[in-house]
Order: structure tokens, then sequence, then C-alpha cells
């Protein structure tokens, strides 16, 4: 089942995740948020900037203490912590910040 | 509160036998593995036409190698013993829960295939033929057993659901039908070490960014080290306390203790991965392979002991299994238990008074603790039966002043399973992931009241994932699950650590 993007079709799979990493582009968060009634604010284009960005150097998501770290670091001590990412990202910043992301879903006992 | 487009359990002060409510589970069942994931297990990658007579050669195959899977089979007598003692029963009500109707799913066809009486008289012995909605019914209900083993302990006969889930899921995956959380995970450890498909370099970013934490937090440079040849321990851990909350709590807590007792440890990029997934899909083959990383790091780094971290089915392995898998082990130093656990290792220290703590550091909590299934009634620990019940409550009683346990019908050998073990620890399952999580929910919500407990301790990754994502379903906080090691991690006092605060 293919999400619409820009009047391109994209491959998703069971879980809602790019199929193919390449196919990402910003519209896709945009969409994903849409069906999730979320609205895409700077604070998440942070996060899900950083983890493309992470993504790129190490071929997966940033462990959630990393992640934390580095949103601490960057942008304030205070959003540095779980709870802010919660806040932003209610499924998860692993998993669904991941998704809006392009980044294939973390596997495994988390 | 978390959202759920099911019926979450209410909790209640009295466990209740639930009322049946026949099909309530059904339409349960987890994403099937791709073709590409079940071959790289040495799996069909999907349903062949004689798929029927694929199914029943692997059947008589695994007959004829566990004489356990006979005798499971055969000797239930329908006393009725087991009914009420599944958390999945308990909390769908869906009597095919129930661990004798489990059993029965795949006993019916074993009758009458593999038995005189049901290859004659079906009908009269409950036998029943090998189709499609038998097949569709194996993988549903085979995937809402966590085997977790709390059935065995009342079968007055002693049989094992989880052996025969575990049997059920390798006939399944031999006909190419396949789970694909448990069968793409394995897939992830053969390419690159571990679940979580975690790289070297990502590991060392992780663990050196813990140091700093360390450093920080205390001012004592704790080291994680990744692949250090000569090092005289070896730590296996499941790779979600590199990645998750709050296991990296305890990874921190486990490399302070290593720090304070002297000796030189090290992680390996090779073995990132205590789980052993092979064990959940009932694979002998896959289990060893899995298992072998551990032995092949070992010899390259040349260690003399290893140690084991938090993880619940991990230890059931290692402990039960590791010699046979992949022994002998005469290469390591005989004065120590091959493996050990953590906390077997960090409550000798204890006991030889070579840790202090500042149990103060926990004053904001009050504990109680849970017993995973597979550390419970699959393993032990130290030198004494039912260790492996009060050596983690030892530790927690020596790095906390509040600590109670919940009710005794709920804990140690009797304990409740998270609800998310066994290989269903995935997002498609969370609606039986979060019902069979009721009746250990409704024993902390007792405790909660009774004593003012705010937090419960585990040492498995999947506990505490599983926590993390249903305590909210219940109204409860994601945090409130916690690392036994995060508890040693807040107390312990380093020798020359910061005093300022």
């Amino acid at each position: 089942m293919p999400i619409e993007v820009n009047g391109k079709s994209l491959e998703v799979d069971e879980e809602g995740y790019l199929a193919n990493i390449n196919d990402w582009e910003p519209g896709v968060a945009d969409v994903m948020s849409k069906e999730d009634d979320l609205t895409l604010t700077d604070e998440h284009w942070d996060i899900i900037n950083y983890l493309r960005e992470y993504y790129e150097e190490y071929q997966i998501a940033p462990a959630v203490r990393v992640l934390t770290k580095a949103v601490g670091k960057k942008f304030g001590k205070d959003k540095g912590n779980s709870k802010y990412l919660y806040g932003l990202f209610p499924y998860g910043p692993a998993k669904q910040a991941c998704r809006y992301a392009g980044l294939p879903k973390p596997t495994g006992c988390v | 509160m978390a959202k759920a487009d099911f019926a979450v359990p209410e909790l209640k002060e009295y466990a209740e036998i639930p009322v049946i409510q026949p099909g309530s589970m059904q339409h349960s069942s987890p994403f099937k593995s791709k073709p590409e994931f079940q071959e790289a297990l040495g799996f069909p990658g999907e349903l062949a036409p004689d798929w029927q007579k694929q199914a029943l050669a692997k059947m008589g195959d695994l007959l004829g190698r566990y004489r356990s899977l006979r005798v499971y089979l055969d000797s239930c007598v329908k006393c009725g013993a087991c009914t009420d003692k599944c958390h999945y029963y308990l909390g769908t009500k869906d009597p095919k829960n129930m661990p004798v109707a489990r059993q029965d799913l795949l006993r019916k066809v074993y009758r009458r295939y593999f038995t005189l009486a049901g290859r004659l008289f079906p009908q009269l012995v409950g036998a029943e033929n090998l189709t499609e909605e038998v097949l569709d019914d194996w993988y549903s209900y085979y995937h809402q057993c966590s085997q977790c083993r709390r059935c065995s302990v009342f079968c007055p006969y002693g049989i094992d659901t989880a052996e025969i889930s575990m049997a059920a899921r390798e006939i399944m995956d031999s006909i190419g039908v396949g789970q694909k959380y448990c069968n793409e995970i394995i897939g992830k450890v053969y390419k690159i070490g571990n679940n979580l498909g975690l790289p070297g370099p990502a590991l060392q970013d992780t663990l050196e960014g813990l140091e700093e934490d360390v450093l920080d937090d205390t001012g004592v440079e704790v080291k994680y080290p990744l692949d250090q040849e000569g090092a005289e321990i070896l730590l296996v851990t499941p790779s979600a306390d590199f990645f998750a909350e709050p296991h990296v709590d305890g990874l921190i807590g486990y490399g302070k203790v290593f720090h304070e007792a002297g000796v030189s440890w090290t992680l390996s990029t090779h073995a990132s991965e205590a789980a052993n997934f092979g064990m959940f899909i009932g694979s002998y083959e896959n289990m060893r392979r899995v298992a072998l990383r551990i032995r092949e790091a070992a010899i390259k780094l040349k260690v003399k002991r290893i140690v084991f971290g938090e993880c619940g089915h991990a230890w059931r392995v290692a402990y039960s299994f590791l010699n046979t898998l992949v022994g002998p082990w005469d290469f390591l130093d005989p004065r120590y238990p091959v493996p050990q656990h953590i906390c077997e290792f960090t409550y000798s220290l204890i006991q030889q008074g070579k840790l202090r703590f500042d149990k103060s550091q926990n004053d904001d909590k009050v504990l109680t603790y849970h017993d995973s299934c597979n550390v419970a009634r699959a393993s032990r620990m130290g030198d004494k039966p039912g260790g492996q019940f009060e050596i983690p409550r030892a530790i927690i009683r020596a790095t906390c002043n509040h600590f109670y346990d919940m009710g005794e019908e709920t804990i140690r050998d009797r304990t409740f399973c998270c609800g998310g073990g066994g290989g269903l620890l995935t997002d498609d399952l969370m609606e039986v992931r979060v019902k069979g999580a009721q009746p250990r929910l409704e024993a902390l919500n007792n405790v909660m009241k009774e004593k003012g407990v705010t937090h419960m301790a585990a040492i498995c990754a999947i506990c505490k994932s599983q926590f993390t994502k249903v305590l909210p379903y219940y109204g409860m906080d994601m945090d409130q699950i916690v690392s036994v090691h995060q508890l040693v991690s807040n107390a312990i006092i380093l020798t020359g650590q910061d005093d300022d605060e």
C-alpha cells in the first residue's frame, strides 16, 4: 500500500515505513504526520533532520540516549530528555520520528 | 493514557478468572516473514503446494528428535489445572489461549497422523486433518504464547507448552510460514551481529557517549571497552542495552561494577547480542548459529570469562544450553561459572564487601521486582536452589531502602510473564501484549496501592521494553520500569568519585 507524496507513489511496508530510504523527501514526513493528526513544527524537523544526519553516518538510528544528548547539546538542556521527545512524537521518538525521517524501523528488544 | 482500538482490561483488587469469549483473539496474528528473511535462515520462502506433506514430515522429524515432545502430546489427561494459569487467557478470555487448548491445536493433528486410534477413528479421539484453517489457527495462537512456562508449573504431568509452541513454529517455518519480527531479527544477527543491526562504529559512538556521561556525573573515568583483545571478561548483553531506556542505565551500571571490581572487560561487535531468537522459533540450527558467535568472539578476544547482561531468554540459552550448543569451554578460567550472570558477579562482590553503596540515591523510589519468566523457570543463579529469585532481590536490597514484593502467587516460579516475551514484542501484536500484561500489572497495581510502590525492577530487555510500552495503556507511567543495575548504578560509590552531591 503505497503513499502519495507530491504526485509520486512511494512504497511502504506493513507498518508504514518507507520501503526504500532513497525515496525520502520532506513531503514524506508531511504526509505521514497528517495521517497521524500531527502538525510538524520546527522542533519536529530538528529531530527528523538530526535522525537523517546520524543515519547517513552510522547506517542506524541513534540510540535514545545518543539522541537525547545530541538534542540537549544542540537545542538546549531542557530538551535533552525522552519526555520532550515523547511530547513531540507520542508513539516514541525511535519509532514515529524514524518513520517520518524515512529510516527503517529499529528492531529487536526495543 | 495510550490510545487503544481494543478494550484494555480492568485491573482489579483480586484476580478473577474470566468467562470465556470464544474466538475473541482469532484475528490476532503477526506479520508474515518475507521470502528473503526466510531464506537467510535456511527456510523456504513461501508455502509450497505439498505443504501438508512437508509439515507432517517435519512433525515426524521433531517427534523423533525430541522424546519430550511426544510425551507432552501423549500425556495430557485434560484435568484443567492449566486453564486459568496463562496470562494471555486471563487477559484475552479466548479459550484457545488456555494452555491445554493451545497444545490441542498441535495434538489433534499429531493424533490424526501419528497414532493408531487417530488414524482409524479420528472423531472418537479428537483427531483432525491438517487443513488450511488449522494452519491459520496455529499461526494465530502459537503467536499468542510467550513460552513463559507458567502453565507447566501447575501441570501435574509437567507438560511444557513452550516446547509445543516452539515445535509448532519450527514446523511452520519449515513450510515457509514464518513470523516477520523474529526472522528478520535473526537475519540481522547473522549480517551485522545484533538484533538491532547496530554496526561497529555506531556501537563505538554510543559507548564513548556513555563514558562521557559517567565522567560528567561522577568525575571518574569508567570505560566501556569494545573489542579489546586480552580482556579478562567478555560481556554479552542484549543490544537493547545500547539503544533503549531504561536498558542503557543498566549497562552503565555493569560498567561501574566492573570498574570497581578492578577487572578488565570488553564488549564485542561480533557478539554484540545476548538475545537468541533461535529459541523462540524452536530452531536448534538457528539457535546454535547465533550462539556460535559468542564462542568465536571469546576465542578471538582471548578472554578468560564470559558474563551475560540482563536478558531473560539469553540467560536460559546461556545457563541451560550454551555448553552443549557451542562448548566445550575448556579455554576459559575454570574457577568461574561458564557463563556467569551479571547479577551473580555483582552479588559476589557485595558478599565480599567490595562494593560501597549510598542507598539514599534510590530514596525517590519504592521498588518491587518482576521475576522474568526465563530466568525464574528455566535457569538458576548462584550455588543454591532459588538463587535466581534471591540474588536479584539481594542486589535491590543492598542498593535501595524501600523494597516490597508483589503477591506471592505472582512472583518467583509462579511469576506472570510481562506479556511480550517469546518473540511477541512487536507492534503488530500490541493487543495481545497489552491484554497479556493484565495479570502482572494487576499485581503491580495492588502493591502500588498497598505499599506505595513506585517502580518495578527487572533483568530482561524484553520485559523492560514491553512494560515501557504497555504501562501507559493502564494509566501508569512508562518510566516506572527500571533495570536492576540501574539501581546499582545510582547507588554505587566509585573510588575517587566527586562527593559534591
